[in-house]
Formats: C-alpha cells, sequence, structure tokens
C-alpha cells in the first residue's frame, strides 16, 4: 500500500500535525433522560433496560459495601469502578453471552451482567475456600470459566495480545464469537496494547478493544499520559476500525458495542473503542485522591452519574419509579451484606492447594516441598493454627 | 529410520504434530511462507495453509501474548522467537502470565497447549545477541517446563512431548548444531519423557552432565580423559526444569564425582541450582568439590569467542583436578 506510486506525491514539505485528527464523541441520551436531538436510541425493550440498570445499581453496592469492609478491615483490598458502570455494564450487554471478556480490573459490572451471583463475588473478595482461584489472587481478581470471563490478573495490558491470540482462536473455530479486551487509558502507555493492536488488524481478529478513559491512571492525570487526541486516533494509524463514546452514556456504549460486535463476527476486523468517563472513586482502598485532584473537578463528574443519567431515561420511558428504585438500592445493599457475611463464614483453602494447579500434575520436587511444610508445621502447630488442622489431604482432591 | 540433521527433526516433529492435530498452530517472525531464518518451518504453510502458519509482526511480547490468548482459548500455540536473546520483551508474558495461568485462576484457565521454540546458544560468531544460553531466567519460574535437546533424535522426541505437554514449554534448540548434529531419526511418530534425564554413556569414576550442544563438548572431553585411565558417567539433563534429580543423585552416589558444565555465564548459572541439591542430597558420597565448566560472568564475546566457551579442554581440566583432589 505504501510502496504505490498513485500514493498522493507533495513537492514541499508539509507536517501534519498531531492535533490534525480530532475524533468526535458519539452521544445519545442526555443527562435529564431526554435523547440528543440528531440521536436515535438503540432497540432496547424494557426488560434489557431492567436488566441493565439493576446491574449498575449492584454493580454500586458491591462497591460501596467492598470499600467498607475493607475499610473496617474485613477485606484486605478493593478497587471501585463507581462512574464507569455505563461502559461496564454497556459493552456486557450488547454482546453474545458466549464472546469471551478479557478485563483490566475495574470492570465487575460486566460480570454482573453476565450473572456473577453476590456469592461467587464474595467467594473471591474473601479468598476463602470456595473462591474459583482457591485464595491464590488478591481481591477484585476475578474470574469465571461458564460467564466466558477470563481471569484478571495485575499486570497492566497483558490481557490485550492475549485478546487478540484468543480471537484468533475464534476466527479458527468459525463458530461467530468474538473477544473484547477492557483496558484504561493508562494501560493504553504500556507496549502489549501497541503489540496487541497491530496484530489484531494485520491478523484479522474478531476482537473488541474497549478503552476506559476515565482521565486518570492512580494520580497521573491523562495530559501526564499522552500528547496526542487520548487513544482513538491509535486505532486509526493502525488500520483499525474506531469510535470515541460517551462512557457515562449507556445508550451510546450498547449502540456502538453492537456495532462494533458486528463488525468484528461479520468482517473479521478489530475495533478500538474510546470510552470517555470519569473515576469517581479513588484508584484502590491503597489510594487518596485528594492529594492529586479537585473537589469541583470531582463534583462536576457526579453531576453526570451514569446511573442517574439511566434512571432518568427510564422514568421517562415510563419503565420505572422513584419508590421502585429506592427500593432496589436498599435491597441490593442487604443482599451484598448478607452474601459477606457468609462468605466470611466460609473456611480457607487447604493447604493442599499451594502446590496443586502449578502445573497440571504437582512434580516430585512439589510434593516434596509440600511433605517439607506439613513437617515443619507438624513442629510448630501454634505458630500455624490454622494450616495445622489442615495436614491430612482434603477428600476428593486428585493427587494425579 | 531416516538421517535428518537437527533442524529437519524439528521440522519434520511439527509437521507431525500439525498433521496429527489440526488445532496446532505455528506462527512467529519469519516462519511463513519463507520458513523461518534457520528453515524450521520449512513448507508447513503451504501443506496446513496460512491460518495455521503465519508470520506475525515483528513484537516478541506480542507474539507470546497472542501465544498465551490462542492456548487459553484451546489452541495449541507453537510460537517462535527467532533467537534466544530476543525472547526477553516476552519475560513478562512468559513469566507473569503463561507461568501463573492455571495457578491464578484455580485451573478455570490455562496455557497447556502453549510450546515456545527458540534457537539458543553461541559457537556462531553471533556476538551479544545471537549467542545466549537464557534458559536459568526460566528455571527460576514455578510453572514453565525448560527442555533442551542435543541431536536429532532428541529434537524430534523432546518436541513432539512439548507441543502434547499439558503445560507451557520453552524449547531451546541448540542453533550451532543445527546442520551439524546429523543422525538416524525414526520416520513415525514418537515421544521422548520430559523430565528425565538420560544417561548417554557409564563410567565410575566422575559424574559429567550438561545439555544441548554443550553434550558435544562434554564427549570429547570424556575421551580425552578415557586416555588418561579416568572413567566418565556422560548424562544429558534435557528438561531443565522440572529436573531429574533422582538419575543424577544415583550417578553421582555411584561415582562420588560430579561436573556440571553449561555455555551460560556461571553466576546464577543452572549448574549452581544442580550443585546445591546435589551436596543436599548426596553429601556422604562426595569425594571431591562439585565442578563447574561455564561461561565467563560476562557479556557473551565476538572476537574472544573461542576463549570463552568452556569447551573440551577447559572440561577435561577440571575433571582432572575432581579425580585428583
Amino acid at each position: 500500500m505504501n510502496t504505490d506510486t498513485k500514493d498522493r506525491t507533495i513537492y514541499k514539505p508539509q507536517f501534519i500535525r498531531g492535533d490534525a485528527l480530532k475524533i468526535p464523541t458519539y452521544r445519545v441520551l442526555k443527562q435529564d433522560g431526554s435523547l440528543y436531538k440528531n440521536a436515535q436510541a438503540p432497540e432496547v425493550d424494557q426488560p434489557l433496560a431492567l436488566r441493565i440498570y439493576s446491574s449498575m445499581v449492584r454493580t454500586r453496592m458491591l462497591d460501596e459495601r467492598g470499600l467498607a469492609s475493607q475499610r473496617q478491615g474485613r477485606l484486605s483490598f478493593y478497587m471501585q469502578s463507581t462512574g464507569e458502570e455505563a461502559t461496564t455494564v454497556g459493552f456486557a450487554a450488547a454482546l453474545d453471552d458466549q464472546d469471551m471478556i478479557m478485563t483490566q480490573y475495574r470492570e465487575q459490572g460486566a460480570l454482573v451482567y453476565r450473572g456473577f451471583t453476590l456469592d461467587e463475588f464474595m467467594n473471591q473478595l474473601f479468598s476463602n475456600a470456595l473462591d474459583y482461584g482457591k485464595g491464590r489472587q488478591m481481591p477484585i481478581h476475578y474470574g469465571s470459566e461458564k460467564l466466558h470471563f477470563m481471569t484478571i490478573s495485575s499486570t497492566l495490558a497483558t490481557q490485550l495480545p492475549q485478546a487478540t491470540g484468543y480471537a484468533y482462536g475464534q476466527k479458527l473455530a468459525g463458530e461467530g464469537h468474538c473477544t473484547v479486551a477492557v483496558f484504561g487509558e493508562g494501560a493504553a502507555s504500556e507496549g502489549d496494547f501497541h503489540a496487541a493492536l497491530n496484530m489484531a488488524a494485520v491478523l484479522k481478529v474478531p476482537a473488541i478493544f474497549l478503552c476506559r478513559n476515565n482521565g486518570y491512571a492512580i494520580s497521573t492525570p491523562a495530559s501526564e499520559q499522552f500528547a496526542g487526541d487520548g487513544i482513538a486516533p491509535r486505532g486509526i494509524g493502525y488500520g483499525m476500525h474506531t469510535i470515541r463514546v460517551d462512557g457515562n452514556d449507556i445508550l451510546a456504549v450498547l449502540e456502538a458495542t453492537r456495532q462494533a460486535r458486528k463488525i468484528a463476527v461479520e468482517q473479521n476486523e478489530p475495533v478500538l473503542i474510546e470510552a470517555m468517563s470519569y473515576r469517581l472513586a479513588a484508584h484502590s482502598s491503597s489510594d487518596d485522591p485528594s492529594g492529586y485532584r479537585s473537589n469541583a473537578e470531582e463534583a462536576k463528574w457526579r453531576d453526570l452519574d451514569p446511573l442517574l443519567r439511566m434512571k432518568n431515561w427510564l422514568l421517562q420511558q415510563g419503565w420505572w419509579s422513584e419508590e421502585e428504585d429506592k427500593a432496589l438500592f436498599e435491597a441490593d445493599r442487604q443482599a451484598v451484606m448478607a452474601a459477606m457475611k457468609k462468605a466470611e463464614k466460609v473456611g480457607r483453602p487447604h493447604i493442599d492447594e499451594m502446590i496443586t494447579d502449578v502445573y497440571d500434575i504437582p512434580p516430585a520436587h512439589l510434593q516434596q516441598q509440600l511433605q517439607d511444610l506439613k513437617a515443619h508445621i507438624r513442629l510448630y502447630p501454634e505458630v500455624y493454627p490454622k494450616s495445622a488442622l489442615q495436614l491430612d489431604a482434603p477428600e476428593g482432591v486428585n493427587r494425579g | 529410520m531416516a538421517k535428518m540433521n537437527l533442524l529437519q527433526a524439528v521440522n519434520n516433529a511439527l509437521d507431525i504434530a500439525m498433521a496429527a492435530n489440526e488445532r496446532v498452530v505455528c506462527f512467529g517472525e519469519d516462519v511463513g511462507v519463507f520458513g523461518g531464518v534457520f528453515r524450521a518451518t520449512s513448507h508447513l504453510q503451504e501443506k496446513y495453509g496460512r491460518a495455521r502458519c503465519f508470520n506475525t509482526p515483528l513484537v516478541e511480547q506480542g507474539i507470546i501474548g497472542f501465544a498465551n490468548g490462542l492456548a487459553s482459548q484451546g489452541s495449541v500455540a507453537v510460537a517462535e522467537i527467532q533467537f534466544a536473546d530476543y525472547i526477553f520483551p516476552a519475560f513478562d508474558q512468559i513469566v507473569n502470565e503463561a507461568a501463573k495461568f492455571r495457578y491464578r485462576s484455580g485451573n478455570l484457565f490455562n496455557v497447556g497447549g502453549l510450546t515456545i521454540r527458540t534457537p539458543y546458544g553461541g559457537g556462531i560468531a553471533g556476538g551479544h545477541y545471537h549467542s545466549q544460553s537464557p534458559e536459568a531466567y526460566f528455571a527460576h519460574t514455578p510453572g514453565l517446563k525448560v527442555v533442551v535437546p542435543r541431536n536429532p533424535h532428541q529434537a524430534k522426541g523432546l518436541l513432539l512431548a512439548s507441543i502434547r505437554d499439558a503445560n507451557p514449554v520453552i524449547f531451546f534448540e541448540p542453533k550451532r548444531i543445527y546442520r551439524a548434529s546429523v543422525g538416524e531419526v525414526p520416520e513415525e511418530d514418537y515421544e521422548l519423557p520430559l523430565g528425565k534425564a538420560e544417561v548417554v554413556r557409564e563410567g565410575s569414576d566422575i559424574t559429567l552432565l550438561a545439555w544441548g550442544a554443550q553434550m558435544e563438548y562434554l564427549e570429547l572431553a570424556a575421551e580425552l580423559a578415557d586416555k588418561e585411565g579416568i572413567s566418565c558417567e556422560l548424562i544429558d539433563l534435557r528438561t531443565i526444569l522440572p529436573w531429574d534429580v533422582e538419575t543424577v543423585a544415583a550417578s553421582v552416589k555411584k561415582t562420588g564425582r560430579l561436573l556440571i558444565s553449561h555455555e551460560a555465564p556461571i553466576t546464577g548459572g543452572f549448574a549452581g541450582e544442580i550443585a546445591t541439591t546435589i551436596q543436599e542430597q548426596c553429601f556422604l558420597h562426595l569425594e571431591s568439590p562439585i565442578a563447574r565448566v561455564a561461561g565467563l560472568d560476562v557479556p557473551y564475546p565476538l572476537a574472544l569467542e573461542k576463549e570463552y566457551i568452556p569447551d573440551q579442554w577447559k572440561i577435561f581440566e577440571a575433571i582432572k583436578s575432581s579425580v585428583n583432589f
């Protein structure tokens, strides 16, 4: 393509400025619940709208209670997604339930939408014996094979080239599924972002890359993250279909992702979506944003709350009432607290799980190390009181 | 049986793996129509199509990230890194992702279908970045298997086993002997076990241990020692992780002496791990300190390559020192 002599030639040097391409933002819904004049609402019926809205509310309650219990010392760590629920629930609602989702760590809304139960959330958060991850990873590193939600890891952007590879496998399988990889604007500075998008475009895979541009990577404002017009123009540079949407606008996120999925699955071509939003909460339970941003800035975005915007729309549709809304928030708050109490009472994973799953079958040296550890615990049971009770192999654990 | 060099044996293994299982996919830089810079993937695209054997953009972290995703989807991903020296951009995807994929998900997901093939080692005037032997970096990573063949027969059997193993495997191919090592190789499909060392030659005075291309120097040194009346037992470790402690310890209990040789720098090299373990397990049997004959702690040099390499003369000298201790 670049060697084609028909390419436009210039005879005087003309530099293209970095800001020559300003990508517009796709919006449908105003904060008061009405639509923009020329915008069209995507096809959404009442049951779907309420499933989306209740998932957003549940995500908000999960985050509210999750942070509170971290503050009480019940959880070691937590990360909220407050302010970004329209993005994280909206994209999931546009997918086929069999499509693979690979996320960063602030996308619990997608799991809620797919039906991950409160018990499943809590078992992971409390690292108990019922956690699918067997208590090995920090809180919020969820995963679900049956919901096609790849287990989260802390390493930023590593899931992006993995999504390209996963989508390539889906293309080979030919079953019409795609992969969606979600990441923040900070993660987009990693080398894996470049690797993933370039490979996806060249190898033509059915993948959607969804960037949550929420203005901050911990304390680093976007202005110190990149000099260009955000993340979206990079997609065009890689030769990809690209769109920027208002990430607090549930209808825009839903429609953009639906159309992106169509492109991915029907044309086997990747799409980049940049969803503009704001991280209303702290980065994590270990962070205090008052050190790097103003209350006024936060207040401005609190007025653009995506839950409020969707509620206003639902009220206008006549599909929802203030009473129902209040009841839903309260019921969910109670349900989250009840699940929390339940998960807290479940015991921790068996000590044998320390060596399983490193390989498919624990090799001899790992079995020896576990035996040595158990012999040590037998000598000092008072130092390791919890594992001292677990020195015999649990029933039903296959040692290979 | 057919006569093959080590490269042809690798190519043959890939061909057999792709024919036997349509989910096997080979990719990397220049592996497509060109067949790889060493020709290890010759004719595979022609035979199995572009969807199953293809070029990737030039980005190692992307190749392995892609491979992790493809393997987690259920495909059998055989990724090539052009030189082991260039595997480091993918270190994060290998160490933090591939190696921990099954463990961190509680076995919900895994990348067991992943094999990373990469030419390694010096002796070809490759300087800093076409000569390295990085196996020890990976030996420190639970969750990986690390395999090195020494000849064509092994290359085929171990590569087929690596591709079919349910864990991610890094398969280091000794490029110095890619064409020089020629031998009889069964034409049919066969596998050699991972995690098992091979006693190449029995002896009674000292155990010599190495892997990959270094086995050649070990054999030459054993011949020199033989002329002096020293009987050497030769062991090819074959798998660096998890390694066969039992076979090595049994040999050392018999001979009372151990020499380990590798081309990589000595400090932090895998010989250190072997020496410590054998010292723990065979303390009462050892008649001399465990000897390590390895590369110097320098970046791999170009002009002074001959001086750098732990060749048969350096090994021979160390054998004599050990026996005369």
